[in-house]
């Protein structure tokens, strides 16, 4: 009954497809859909012959949904992790981009037929290939992967059981490389993505044992479930007539297990007559409670990478500040451009560029470089403030404690440079609130901080709302008492 | 005269600056001696160079031409040396800022030991000791624990004499010490003024204020434009000025 009416659906999409004449005249109407060509082919990449346009098998498979639905189908460009909170917004009619089937996407999305499926596989160094061929193996060590995937919920279990050490990534290059360079044991990843890896970087094994199987799905906003309906009737005609074959063998990611795949889930739509389901529906009752430890934990990390670097960033701007009031013409000249530069560039960039950059040079651990990479940074803007600070101590006080024989170090020292401090504290302190909060940056470099894993959080119960003001709690609890202090000590110095 | 070798002895000091492109004689062959024990005021109107001259005796300032001995360590012409080179020179003068430019940061104590601890490497204990009987003897020791915005103008001239007066200093310098004081401060200065003179100390001191210098200083030196015209017991120049530059100082300040 039902497949009659899907086939009826399916009939009538086709006759869309071929407009008459007096149809010809109109544009097509526009199929909506956002993905990210960061995540590059064989999903979505750029097209090195056009830039401006996309291509990759979820393009194909997006354009052959709109084909059948009589649409042309139009891209918009959204960051991996936030294409599911875009759909929600309703930014665009389809959100596509080896988006992964899971129980908490289908409570609040309308999901199409899972198109896909993927496997999860470990890839190691070759030296350990014959060691490490599950988690069970990887106990202590470090596993890389993209953050907020199954992936990634599967390194967490394998933390709770294995102690295997879970590492969050932002991007899929980067866990490869990492693991050449030996920062990482193993990366667990969908195989599509471990086979474009070794493509790209070879020099590693794929594991051949399946570690988990997951699904790739396209994603429609929860009250379109009729457009996702009739996108998954072109689907399944996609699927029958071998067209969804032909697309996935053009970008190589066909093979025996997808032609099985293909032809069970044919047989369920046959004998279910709808949508299919592939996810295992255990609860997914993620409360607050549940995520707390996490986020206090992502609390203190910020914390402690925020301290420590604007130590860090105090002593060096106050170096920089004196090497450019008392240096040489050498010296003020090296201290002003490395002002300029680090100012000038973001500091996005240079965490990349310490993180990676340098990797070849000095392997730093992720916490360091990103210790290093804000304090490096902050040094310049403080060196800025102390400077200015350290001008505006009256050129008398200087003379006076000339004139009772101090040497210019002791001038400095007990006359200068504490005045200049209680000027500088201002300033300071807004600095520092602003580096507890750059410091979500670093979860580029896999350091998962309290922005990170609220963003975790928040996937994973697919709402901001909670998580959201559970973090911008936790943010004030830890910046509004250094204004408070902030405000004392000047009370006290009499500023 | 008295016999003993002076304390201070300015010896034709001269300095000029460029100011818009030619230069402009600041000071014009300034000399001037002073025995121990005696205070000296240097008077004339604003310009005349009363405060370059302090400047140049305590080593702010370079001149072009001359000399400066304090207690028989001398300064030459020159750019003013690194303080380093200076370290014999620096215990020899004490300065009084007009601003007393006490150190906000630092409490009254601390602004009077820190010479004592950080320059001279008196100990701790016994640079409170030197500062508690030096802010005594000026009545300011129950101000010690105060913070120099807490305090008023005339203590804080009081701290800053104390201040310079930390390394016992045989010369000591004051830049227009009556500008901020009433009528009844000025004479209380002049007071302690002559109680540090009778106790060796010799002093130089700009000001305007002629019943002051009349109360206070031995001699006087008037300058005018960069020179000093006149200079002599106070009583007899302030009374019977010879000098046209000093009548026009005396008419100006009556006024």
């Amino acid at each position: 009954m039902r497949r009659g009416l899907l086939l009826l659906t399916v009939l009538g999409i086709a006759a869309c497809g071929s407009p008459g004449p007096a149809e010809q005249s109109r544009p097509p109407a526009v199929l909506r859909w956002g993905g990210d060509a960061e995540g590059g082919a064989p999903f979505v990449e750029a097209d090195p012959g056009n830039p401006a346009k996309v291509r990759g098998f979820d393009v194909d498979l997006v354009e052959a949904i709109a084909n059948g639905l009589g649409r042309r189908a139009q891209f918009t460009q959204v960051a991996w992790a936030s294409i599911e909170q875009s759909v929600a917004r309703g930014d665009f009619d389809v959100g596509m981009s080896g988006l992964e089937d899971r129980a908490e996407l289908r409570a609040r999305f309308a999901v199409s037929l899972p198109y896909y499926e993927f496997r999860e596989v470990l890839a190691v160094r070759p030296a350990d290939s014959l060691r490490v061929r599950s988690l069970a193996d990887l106990a202590g060590k470090r596993v890389a992967t993209l953050g907020s995937t199954m992936a990634y919920r599967l390194l967490l279990e394998a933390q709770q059981q294995h102690r295997v050490v879970p590492v969050s990534y932002d991007d899929d290059v980067h866990p490869y490389t990492d693991l050449l360079e030996g920062r990482v044991d193993a990366v667990l990843l969908d195989h599509v993505i471990a086979e474009r890896a070794l493509r790209r970087t070879p020099g590693f094994i794929i594991q051949p044992a399946v570690v988990a199987r997951g699904h790739y799905v396209a994603v429609f906003p929860h009250e379109r479930a009729a457009l996702r309906d009739s996108a998954d009737a072109v689907l399944i005609a996609r699927m029958r007539d071998g067209t969804l074959a032909t697309i996935f063998r053009s970008w190589g990611v066909w093979d025996d297990e997808q032609a099985t795949y293909q032809r069970q889930l044919l047989a369920r739509v046959d004998s279910a007559g709808g949508v299919v389901d592939t996810t295992s529906h255990e609860a997914a009752a993620t409360s607050v409670l549940a995520y707390a430890p996490s986020l206090l934990r992502a609390a203190a990390i910020t914390l402690g990478i925020s301290v420590a670097a604007m130590v860090l960033a105090v002593l060096l701007g106050g170096a920089i500040a004196a090497g450019r009031i008392y240096g040489n013409a050498l010296a003020r000249g090296l201290l002003t451009t490395y002002v300029e530069v680090v100012r000038g560039t973001p500091v996005l960039l240079q965490l990349f560029v310490l993180y990676y950059g340098l990797s070849a040079f000095v392997k730093l651990p992720a916490l360091l470089a990103a210790i290093l990479g804000l304090g490096l940074n902050y040094a310049a803007y403080e060196s800025e403030i102390y400077r200015s600070a350290l001008q505006a101590v009256p050129r008398l006080q200087l003379e006076a404690a000339r004139t009772l024989g101090l040497s210019e170090w002791q001038v400095f020292r007990l006359v200068r440079g504490p005045q200049a401090f209680r000027l500088a504290l201002a300033p300071m302190t807004n600095d520092f609130v602003a580096l507890l909060k750059d410091s979500s940056l670093v979860s580029v470099i896999t350091v998962v901080e309290l922005t990170k894993q609220t963003a975790i959080y928040a996937t994973n119960v697919g709402s901001w709302l909670v998580p959201g003001l559970l973090c911008a709690t936790l943010y004030l609890v830890l910046s509004l008492p250094l204004s408070r202090l902030a405000r004392r000590l000047e009370a006290r110095w009499h500023v | 005269m008295s016999d003993a070798a002076p304390v201070l002895q300015i010896d034709r000091l001269r300095l000029s600056r460029i100011d818009s492109s030619k230069p402009r004689d600041v000071l014009r062959d300034i000399c001037l001696t002073l025995p121990a024990g005696r205070i000296c005021a240097l008077m004339g109107v604003s310009g005349a160079g009363k405060s370059t001259v302090l400047r140049a005796v305590v080593a702010l300032e370079a001149f072009d031409h001359g000399m400066i001995v304090v207690d028989g360590v001398s300064l030459h012409a020159g750019p003013v040396p690194r303080e380093a080179l200076l370290r014999d020179f620096r215990g020899k003068v004490g300065m009084v800022f007009q601003q007393h430019a006490l150190f906000p940061h630092l409490t009254v104590r601390e602004n009077v030991t820190l010479a004592l601890i950080h320059a001279a490497g008196v100990s701790t204990h016994q640079a409170d000791q030197t500062a508690e009987s030096l802010l005594q003897s000026l009545g300011v020791a129950h101000r010690s624990a105060a913070y120099p915005t807490q305090i008023s103008g005339g203590e804080a001239q009081r701290v800053a004499i104390a201040r310079a007066l930390a390394l016992d200093p045989p010369l000591l310098l004051m830049d227009e010490p009556t500008a901020a004081l009433d009528p009844a401060r000025r004479s209380a200065l002049a007071e302690t003024l002559r109680a540090l003179a009778a106790a060796g100390r010799t002093l130089l001191i700009t000001t305007h204020d002629i019943e002051f210098a009349k109360a206070a200083a031995d001699e006087v030196a008037i300058m005018a434009h960069g020179e000093i015209v006149e200079q002599g017991p106070a009583r007899r120049v302030l009374e019977a000025p010879a000098h046209e530059a000093t009548r026009a100082l005396l008419r100006h300040e009556r006024e």
